[in-house]
């Protein structure tokens, strides 16, 4: 095979961020491709800089490397430029170690982490020079295959990608790479199959039989009739595949596929240090620095989060590791910059004596700067970020997401007022000026005073840090809600994209007396082309096909997002946006994605979504009694908790009455000293009454 | 206490910016373990104070960055046994040669150097062309050429900056690598770099400009010679052999070579480990 660097090289001196192109990071790995070795391209959909950080493609990436009969190597989307040179030199997508050519790989596996990268995966395959249509493709086509959180709906690329695998990829990719040296072995044009099957069909129904293999042409879904009131039927080209009829089943083809394909779960993440060798890039890209995978999974319940359905159970890596993994990362990277990563960080048994251990370590000299993505919401998490953060100080982010207690019970973010102004007093006390809060807008059940319950909570977080400095900033980011797959919220009809705008303008106007207080939102037409894929069935791969042969790619960036593109697709297929996003679904509607389970009952679903719709919460099952979701029972593993107790000082259902959740704040009594702010939570919290009515 | 490290920039890497270079010696020199000096303040940084920036896509043979050492943990380390400590620990292509303690002295790097002397490699024209556009340039008063500022374009003359500019007689040599293909011209030049640095890109303006082209031709592409006008030259490779600082009639490196005939010598030895 030959290296396309040759046609590559000239190309780079016209191009923004040549860099991009070369490969060359610390810890890639430019393998040979033995004759026998399984050869897979791992592709991030999005541009080099948001998609080498990617912690999943990396750790596989790794374990494949470690195989004697795989070889990995990575491919990002080219930059809008780079790709106009490419097509216009005939330079098809390529691997950045040995710059081969993407069709000349075994499997390209891309990952799926948001809905509106599907066009790029669409316009990835293009440049491959692999047949769009899983349909089309050939022997000597490279198997096209999907994971990531966003393959839990995996039904609207179900006409581009062959397989998609469900859960923790960790053990899944071997299996997938000895069913794939298996067949190869036989040779890739061999008629020595079983039925007479076409060698690549043999392979995909062998495929289908390994646990977490999802693949969509060994099964066929059925359409019930056309609803009554089918709307603007003006539908041109090309005619749509199979009406707007409701999906009615999805079943599988053949004796040997299972009717229903389970998500793969790691039991135990500590068998599993994963990256070892994280890659170091060349270049700036997003969350440059090293990061440590604290735990997997999350139970605080939120309902409107798939992360923490779908990842279900906790899973801790042993503290031990972590810091083992901290150290020899840093050494090996040359980092001072580590992040200790997972969807609630603070909730790690012994958090701060983890922290601590980094931080006092003598080999690193004092230079580390640690940080905690996703900081809970109470002052706890505040003191421990005080103390990780003494390098480097720049703004804190909480996340309340709802703007009334009544909101954050309906989607399960327990968080109460007082733990929200506890947690702001202690940042402005001790030397933040910049807090950012995250807020949904468009949430099930919103009231008008739900909305601006946002300015309000945020309009006293300004005036609580008015206390500390002149000028604080407060800046509250809301973002419109999109209903996910295998979450409670998956029945809910999303806000049209005239409703968010209305309540974006309430926002706006409540907001604008209000000095220090900025309001960022996320623009509502996005939020509605994200709902359009999020839970599409089959028929939606002939809009985003259409989408991309219009230019739509790079959806997610603001300058090349086009609505226009999407709703003109889905007209030209007979569909709307009101029988697509807008509608709420019942219980017994047929789902795309019945079919494929997460480990969560549907039952279970449900009950959370009528317990959503009764403002009723329900606390953290890591130290509450279970609530049967499935997740552990139906994989026979449980969570992995190194403490059997809440943490301490926190806040979000760990054991604090939840009646309580609106009442008038406490504060601090005074600017603790940010050691004994950072000791210990409890006491912590004696040291808190009833506010004076400040602010 | 402070180290000036001379380093080669060479191969695929040329394709990364001076601000990625910093990055890459910031996490090489603490992988390393030496003794960093860090700035005060709430950010801590390492201090390294690097010299004229080079034009990402150019290789160099001459790149200089100063690296300061706290006085007090760094006694006992030997300047000369960092290079070879420090090459395996940057990116392939970036080869460390030489380091050498200075003392703190009057102005940076960037404010002491005084010009730069380059290799380059042209495409699309002949040695007579491009010989004729050289000579051209060189009789001319004045040679507008229009550059980016800051997003904005400026006019300025080109002429006082180029002290030096000679087409090759041998075959076109870049970075001790040899174009036997027979496609490529070569080109030495010496470019002034104060009180403004030239980069090459703007040199093939120039020549443009005196050779009767547009004043103004962005260098997009590289397509095949037949595509394009006779005459018009494309910048290939470009690679910055030598910095000089010129103080009171004396002209120098920032650090001396040991005697020996530097460029051929240090060439060989990057290039074993380029692409």
């Amino acid at each position: 095979m030959e290296s396309l660097w040759p046609q590559v090289e000239p190309l780079l001196a016209q191009v923004t961020k040549p860099a991009r192109y070369i490969g060359g990071e610390l810890g890639a790995q430019a393998a040979e491709h033995g004759r026998w070795a399984v050869s897979w391209l791992l592709v991030y959909p999005d541009t080099y800089e948001i998609g080498l950080p990617n912690q999943g493609l990396q750790i596989l990436y790794e374990i494949l490397n470690e195989r004697d009969d795989a070889v990995a190597e990575r491919s990002y989307a080219p930059w809008v430029d780079m790709e106009a040179a490419m097509r216009a030199a005939e330079v098809p997508l390529f691997s950045l170690e040995n710059h081969l050519p993407a069709r000349a790989f075994d499997i390209l596996a891309f990952n799926l982490s948001a809905e509106l990268v599907y066009t790029n995966v669409l316009n990835l395959i293009d440049l491959a020079a692999v047949p769009l249509h899983g349909s089309d493709r050939s022997a000597d086509d490279p198997i096209v295959l999907a994971g990531g959180h966003c393959a839990f709906n995996p039904e609207p690329l179900s006409d581009f990608v062959d397989c998609f695998v469900l859960g923790d990829g960790e053990e899944v990719v071997s299996e997938i790479n000895e069913v794939v040296a298996e067949h190869r072995s036989k040779g890739r044009h061999s008629t020595d199959h079983p039925a007479g099957l076409r060698s690549r069909d043999a392979l995909l129904r062998a495929l289908s039989r390994v646990p977490g293999v999802y693949v969509p042409a060994c099964y066929e879904a059925r359409y019930g009739p056309a609803p009554a009131e089918s709307g603007s039927g003006e539908s041109t080209t090309p005619p749509a595949p199979a009406g707007p009829g409701r999906l009615s089943a999805t079943y599988p083809r053949f004796a040997e596929t299972p009717a229903r394909v389970e998500k793969r779960t790691i039991a135990d993440l500590g068998q599993w240090p994963y990256p070892r060798r994280q890659l170091v890039p060349l270049i700036e890209v997003v969350h440059d620095r090293l990061n440590v995978e604290l735990f997997r999974g999350c139970t605080r319940g939120c309902r409107f989060c798939q992360a923490g359905m779908i990842t279900r159970p906790v899973r801790e890596r042993p503290a031990e590791q972590v810091r083992t993994m901290v150290q020899a990362g840093l050494a090996r990277t040359g980092y001072d910059d580590v992040a200790l990563t997972s969807l609630s960080s603070a909730d790690y048994s012994g958090i701060e004596e983890t922290v601590t251990s980094i931080i006092d370590d003598p080999s690193c000299s004092g230079q580390v700067s640690v940080s905690l993505p996703s900081l809970r919401v109470d002052a706890f998490t505040v003191g421990t970020a005080a103390q990780i953060q003494r390098v480097r100080r720049t703004g804190l982010t909480f996340a309340p997401e709802g703007g009334t207690w009544r909101m954050r019970q309906v989607i399960n973010k327990l968080i109460r007022e007082e733990d929200l102004y506890a947690a702001v007093d202690a940042a402005f006390s001790q030397g933040w000026k910049r807090v950012k809060l995250y807020f949904l807008i468009g949430l099930p059940t919103e009231t008008d005073e739900d909305t601006l319950g946002i300015v309000a909570l945020a309009k006293q977080c300004v005036a609580i840090g008015r206390q500390y400095h002149k000028g604080v900033t407060v800046t509250a980011s809301v973002g419109g809600f999109v209903p996910k797959v295998q979450t409670p919220f998956q029945w809910f009809g999303q806000n049209t994209i005239e409703e968010l705008t209305r309540k974006i303008h309430l926002l706006r106007d409540a907001a604008r007396p209000v000095r220090g207080l900025t309001i960022r939102w996320h623009d509502p037409r996005a939020t509605a082309a994200e709902g359009i894929v999020s839970r599409g069935d089959r028929r939606m791969g002939a809009v985003i096909e259409q989408v991309w042969r219009n230019g739509g790619t790079f959806q997610e960036w603001s300058e090349h997002f086009d609505m226009r593109l999407w709703t003109d697709a889905l007209a030209a297929h007979g569909m709307s946006l009101e029988g697509t996003v807008y509608r709420h679904r019942t219980e017994g509607e047929v789902l795309p994605w019945d079919h494929l389970s997460a480990g969560l009952h549907r039952d279970f679903l449900w009950q959370d979504w009528l317990d959503a719709l009764a403002n009723h919460g329900l606390e953290d099952c890591r130290w509450t009694p279970c609530y049967d979701c499935g997740a552990c029972t139906g994989f026979g593993v449980e969570h992995v908790v190194a403490s059997a107790v809440p943490p301490a000082g926190g806040s979000q259902g760990t054991g604090q009455d939840l009646s309580t959740g609106g009442q008038v704040p406490v504060r601090f009594l005074s600017t603790a000293p940010s050691g004994a702010v950072s000791a210990t939570g409890p006491e912590e919290h004696a040291a808190v009454r009833v506010g004076e009515g400040r602010g | 206490m402070r180290i000036r490290f001379r380093f080669a920039k060479l191969g695929k890497i040329r394709f990364t910016s001076q601000r990625d270079v910093a990055r890459m010696w910031e996490r090489a020199l603490r992988r390393a373990e030496l003794p960093l000096a860090y700035t005060e303040g709430f950010s801590p940084r390492p201090q390294l104070s690097f010299g004229l920036a080079l034009p990402t896509g150019c290789e160099s043979l001459a790149e200089y960055v100063d690296v300061a050492l706290d006085a007090t943990r760094a006694a006992g380390i030997e300047a000369a046994s960092l290079p070879a400590l420090l090459t395996p620990l940057l990116p392939e292509g970036i080869d460390v040669e030489e380091a050498v303690p200075v003392e703190k002295g009057p102005g940076s790097l960037q404010q002491l150097v005084t010009s730069c002397s380059w290799t380059m490699r042209f495409t699309g024209v002949s040695k007579e062309e491009l010989r004729h556009q050289v000579e051209s340039l060189l009789s001319a008063p004045s040679v507008p050429i229009v550059r980016e500022r800051k997003g904005r374009q400026v006019h300025d003359d080109l002429r006082p900056s180029v002290l030096v500019l000679a087409v090759s007689d041998d075959r076109a040599v870049v970075a001790g690598r040899r174009d036997d293909t027979g496609r490529s011209v070569g080109v030495v030049a010496e470019l002034a770099t104060q009180p403004r640095g030239v980069r090459p890109i703007e040199l093939v303006r120039g020549l443009i400009a005196v050779s009767g082209g547009p004043a103004f031709r962005p260098l997009e592409g590289q397509a095949a010679d037949g595509d394009r006008p006779v005459g018009i030259p494309v910048l290939d490779r470009a690679c910055r052999t030598q910095q000089w600082i010129e103080r009171d009639g004396i002209r120098e490196e920032p650090l001396q070579p040991r005697g020996i005939p530097a460029e051929t010598h240090r060439a060989v030895h990057a290039l074993e480990r380029a692409s």
